[in-house]
Parts: structure tokens; C-alpha cells; sequence
């Protein structure tokens, strides 16, 4: 299977905007070179901002600088794109109803050697208190790009979470992705896997292969946009199969888990129910390998809780 | 400046400060201390010295003004109907359900308001930010930003204060309305910002220092920020709290005080016509 590094999809893609959008700028707070837009830095000098160690204010100056007509990009890790710049996105950007593109890189245990300081099990949650904001967790380089693409398109704020390192490629060039729509990545009629993000995505289709050489048929939606959430897809595969399954590199509580539960509560839906992620625990340091084993994100635990669902 | 448009002026920061006490005490309470603070610089800048149309509040090339201190907004909004950006009647409906008229300032409610604030600090970032795209697009237009003493006790002023620096944004004119008290109490006592003019001059900006409440002598601070062009400018204004209106001026506690019309009534005649 191809792979590609997210970060060079997110520069690359910046750098191919910028040559249509005089008004495309970027900032950073000395993650640059975590982050991958040292690429765009050296195509356009004049429109990159590195403001330093300072997430707040990298969030205050996008949003002036969105006021005054430019559309601005910031990245930095999920962990401080939420926690610690919060207040920052929530009022100078969302509340003023500007345009600012918060990305944040790193999520869950993809954090790894940094550690439980820096592994953000619960960005989404917080993101997605925020009225209007639209959230999206691609799964591979080319629905990174893509939204990218889709939100320098539109007028409000984003936040855009990836893994910053080499991810499977899934989606062939040219596949088109829209806030607000999930992708069948697979069909069963069993079991259905509703996953968030390049981790849970590709060890859903692990389990599902898994469940198929048992004999159990599991669909996996990748979701993408976790708001607006893709509730007709969620719905039709949560009838059609009678058994979900919420996949995700982050906290059970407040984020995918969360609006699966809500949608299908409030749909009556009477089937099965299982969420898989972290369960009320903080982050810690490691290999993503032991961290995805260590909190319950893979294949073999996925694979565990349809069964769980199909038994009961 | 000249005498007349000195008392031109002069005669305006009156009716802002007039107009204010009665936009607030029609309510009953609100931030009074800071918005009486900043009422002289409002009137300089509304009414002299910046580039703006009420006609069109969002004129390509005006100059921009962020009240980072956004609770002072009461004052601003005076201003703002006073200069014509919305009609005089709108400053009764302050604070009222549905009003355009908030609180804190916020650019999508009230004609004339550059930026969202409120959650202090964040405002100054925002100015950096305008005065970033204005430089970007060689725009000749000037960023105003006005932050409080208090508000200087917030780490994101800093954060913005070394990236403007950093940045040499000479057409960004900052003032700190340092009238010397907070919330709970004295800024000495609270959080001593001395030396504040060293701390600004650190953070490589052009820095002065007047009285805030002599226009003629700010008039000169903000002609000797337009005379250069190396660094942004940070005026510290040496104001009073509550100033001109005589139930909270000097008060300890008139960050956010209640006060009933008829005292409104006594405070707008006392200064006179």
C-alpha cells in the first residue's frame, strides 16, 4: 500500500492554493519543521509568519489577519491547538465569525515519544463545543489535501486534525471529500465501523478482514468530518447492519463516540452499540504501536467489540 | 494643535463622557471606571485623527481601531453615534436583549466595531494581526489598539508586543489606558506592571508618555508615532479611573458599578455644558 507523510500533503496543497490565492497565509509558533510548511516558507517568504512559542497569539494575529480579508492556516500540535489556545479560536476566531484555519497535528497516540503531555485524547471534544466550527479528521494524504482544498473554499473557521508522519494512502487522486460526508470504505451487513482518522480508519479495515475470515461482514465508514457529522451515512449503516461500532484515536466522551451515541439515541435506534477509544485515562509515552495496543485502538480490539455486539 | 480644534475636541470628549453616563445609568450598571478612562483619546482619534467614513464602515484604506480592553465598548459606542456610524437612539438599548449594542465590543453586532473583544488580551493580537495584512498589501492604513493596565497583566499582550516588535509594524499605534487600577484593586497592588515603559522599549517600540486626558499633548504623541517608521508605538496614557464622573472617579471599586439616574442626572450636569 502507498503512503505519504500528511504534513507534506498539508504544504504541498498550501503552496498549490497560494499560487490561486494571493490572500492564503500561514503561520506557525516554531513548529515549522514539524509541520512541514518550511516548504511553503521557501515559495513564499512574504506570506509566512512564524510569531514564536506563543499559540495564543498565533491564533490572535490569524484572526486580524483575517479581518482584514487574509485566510489564514495555523498549525501546531492538537494538544496546544486546543487546550492552550482555546479561548483564542473560540472568541477571536469562531465567535467573531472569522476565517481561520486552525490545524492541529500529533492527535491521540500519535503524539508517541513526546508523551501524555503532548497526546491530546480530547481536542475533539473541545472543538466540537464551538458553534458552526466545521471539524474534519482525514484519513489519508489525498482527503488531506482535499480538505485542505475545501476549506481555503469556504468562509468560516476549521480545525483540521492529522497525524503529522507517513499514513496509507486510501483514496485514489481526484476522489472529491465535502464537509459534512462520510466514506464507505467497505460494505457488510453485520457489523458497522464508524471510524475517525488514518489510525482507526485503516485498523477498522484490519478488523473487518479479521471478522470476514470468521464469517461476519463489518462496513467501515470513514468518517472525516466529525461537524457537521454525516448523520444520513451513520444512520443508514447503523439500520442496515443493526450493530455499530465507533472507532476513534481520542476519548470515548464529548467527541465521535459522543455524536454516534447522540444521533443513534435520538433515532431510537435499538441495535447494538460499542465505542472504542480512550476510556477517562490520560495519555503516556511510547511507540504508537504500544500506545494503540496500550489504550484499545486496534484491530484486535475493534475485531473484540463487534463480536461483543454480534454475541450479545 | 491649535486652540480651536483643541476645544473642538475638548467639547466633544464632554458630550462622549456625557452620553456615556447616561448610556449606562439607563441600564443601572456597567463598566464605568474604564470607559470614562479612555474618553479623551476616543474623541482625538474619532474626530481628528483617523481615516474613516460612517457612511462606510468597512471603506478599503480607513485605519482600524481594536478596544482590546472591550469592556470599555459604552464609551465607543457613544463615540461611534456621535461621529454618525448609528443613530444616537441606539445607546438606550444598551446591554438590552437584542440589542446591537453589547457588553463588550463585537464586530458583527454595531457599524464601526473593528474586532470581537472582551476576553482581554486577545484583542491586541488581533490589531497585530490587521496591521500585519495592512503591511502585507502596502495599505497606508493605520491600526490603533487600545489595551488596559489591568489587561497588560494578560501573557498574550506580551506574546503580541514581541511579535509587533519583532515585526517593526510602525503603522500600529498602541495606548495603554493605565488609570492605575483593576478589578479588585490598585495595579500596584494587584500586579505591579513598573516599569512599563522599559518593559515596552524591551520589546522594541517606539514609547511615550502622557497625560490622557490632554488631547493637545496626545495629539503630539500620536504625530511623533507617525514620524517614524522603525517600530510600532505604545503611548502610555496617564489617565484616572472613573474620570470626570464624579461617583466613581477615584472610587476604589468603580471597575463595574451600579448607580441610579438620578445620580446619572447629578454626574452629567456637574460637568456642566
Amino acid at each position: 500500500m502507498e503512503s505519504k507523510e500528511m504534513r507534506a500533503a498539508y504544504a504541498e496543497t498550501l503552496v498549490e492554493l497560494a499560487g490561486k490565492d494571493p490572500n492564503i497565509v500561514v503561520l506557525e509558533a516554531d513548529l515549522m519543521r514539524a509541520t512541514g510548511t518550511d516548504v511553503f516558507r521557501k515559495v513564499y517568504p512574504d506570506r509566512f509568519f512564524n510569531v514564536g512559542i506563543a499559540e495564543a497569539n498565533l491564533v490572535g494575529v490569524a484572526a486580524g489577519l483575517s479581518a482584514a480579508g487574509k485566510t489564514p492556516f495555523a498549525a501546531t500540535f492538537a494538544c496546544f491547538a486546543s487546550r492552550r489556545a482555546f479561548d483564542q479560536f473560540f472568541l477571536s476566531a469562531n465567535y467573531a465569525r472569522l476565517n481561520v484555519k486552525l490545524v492541529g497535528t500529533d492527535p491521540g497516540v500519535t503524539a508517541a515519544y513526546n508523551g501524555g503531555t503532548h497526546m491530546p485524547f480530547e481536542d475533539l471534544a473541545l472543538m466540537r463545543t464551538i458553534p458552526g466550527l466545521r471539524i474534519v479528521e482525514p484519513s489519508d494524504p489525498v482527503s488531506c489535501a482535499a480538505f485542505v482544498r475545501e476549506a481555503a473554499g469556504l468562509y468560516g473557521c476549521v480545525y483540521l486534525r492529522m497525524p503529522r508522519k507517513a499514513v496509507p494512502t486510501l483514496y485514489p487522486e481526484g476522489e472529491r471529500f465535502e464537509f459534512g460526508k462520510a466514506k464507505l470504505l467497505r460494505e457488510g451487513r453485520d457489523v458497522c465501523f464508524v471510524a475517525l482518522g488514518s489510525l482507526m480508519v485503516n485498523e477498522s479495515m484490519m478488523a473487518a478482514k479479521v471478522l470476514a475470515a470468521e464469517g461476519v461482514e463489518a462496513s467501515v465508514l470513514d468518517v472525516l468530518s466529525l461537524k457537521p457529522l454525516d448523520a444520513e451515512a451513520v444512520l443508514g449503516q447503523a439500520r442496515r447492519t443493526g450493530a455499530v461500532v465507533s472507532a476513534e484515536n481520542h476519548q470515548i466522551a464529548g467527541a465521535l463516540g459522543s455524536a454516534v451515541a447522540e444521533l443513534l439515541a435520538e433515532a431510537r435506534f435499538g441495535g447494538g452499540f460499542a465505542r472504542v477509544g480512550i476510556r477517562d485515562e490520560f495519555g503516556e509515552v511510547g511507540t504508537q504501536d504500544y500506545l494503540a495496543e496500550r489504550f484499545g485502538l486496534t484491530a484486535g480490539h475493534l475485531a473484540a467489540a463487534a463480536r461483543s455486539l454480534l454475541s450479545a | 494643535m491649535d486652540k480651536g480644534t483643541r476645544l473642538e475636541l475638548e467639547a466633544r470628549a464632554k458630550d462622549i463622557r456625557k452620553l456615556t453616563i447616561e448610556e449606562i445609568g439607563n441600564l443601572g450598571v456597567g463598566h464605568i471606571g474604564g470607559a470614562m478612562s479612555v474618553v479623551e483619546l476616543l474623541a482625538l482619534l474619532y474626530f481628528h485623527r483617523m481615516r474613516i467614513d460612517p457612511a462606510r464602515p468597512g471603506m478599503e484604506d480607513r485605519d482600524w481601531l481594536v478596544l482590546s480592553k472591550g469592556h470599555a465598548g459604552p464609551a465607543l459606542y457613544t463615540t461611534l453615534a456621535l461621529r454618525g456610524f448609528f443613530p444616537l437612539e441606539w445607546l438606550a438599548t444598551l446591554n438590552k436583549g437584542g440589542t446591537r449594542l453589547p457588553s463588550h465590543c463585537d464586530r458583527n453586532r454595531t457599524p464601526g466595531i473593528d474586532m470581537t473583544t472582551g476576553s482581554l488580551g486577545q484583542g491586541f493580537s488581533a490589531a497585530v494581526g490587521i496591521a500585519l495584512a495592512h503591511a502585507m498589501d502596502g495599505r497606508d492604513a493605520r491600526t490603533y489598539a487600545i489595551i488596559g493596565d489591568g489587561e497588560s497583566d494578560e501573557g498574550q499582550v506580551w506574546e503580541a508586543a514581541m511579535f509587533a516588535g519583532n515585526r517593526r509594524l510602525s503603522r500600529l499605534i498602541a495606548f495603554t489606558d493605565y488609570n492605575k487600577q483593576q478589578l479588585d484593586g490598585f495595579t500596584a497592588e494587584v500586579a505591579d506592571l513598573e516599569d512599563l515603559e522599559a518593559k515596552w522599549r524591551a520589546f522594541r517600540w517606539n514609547v511615550l508618555r502622557v497625560d490622557g486626558h490632554d488631547i493637545a499633548a496626545l495629539d503630539a504623541a500620536i504625530g511623533a508615532a507617525y514620524a517614524q517608521d522603525a517600530m510600532p508605538t505604545m503611548i502610555v496614557m496617564d489617565t484616572v479611573k472613573g474620570k470626570g464622573c464624579f461617583f466613581a472617579e477615584g472610587l476604589p471599586a468603580n471597575h463595574n458599578m451600579s448607580y441610579t439616574s438620578e445620580q446619572a442626572r447629578e454626574a452629567v450636569a456637574r460637568l456642566g455644558d
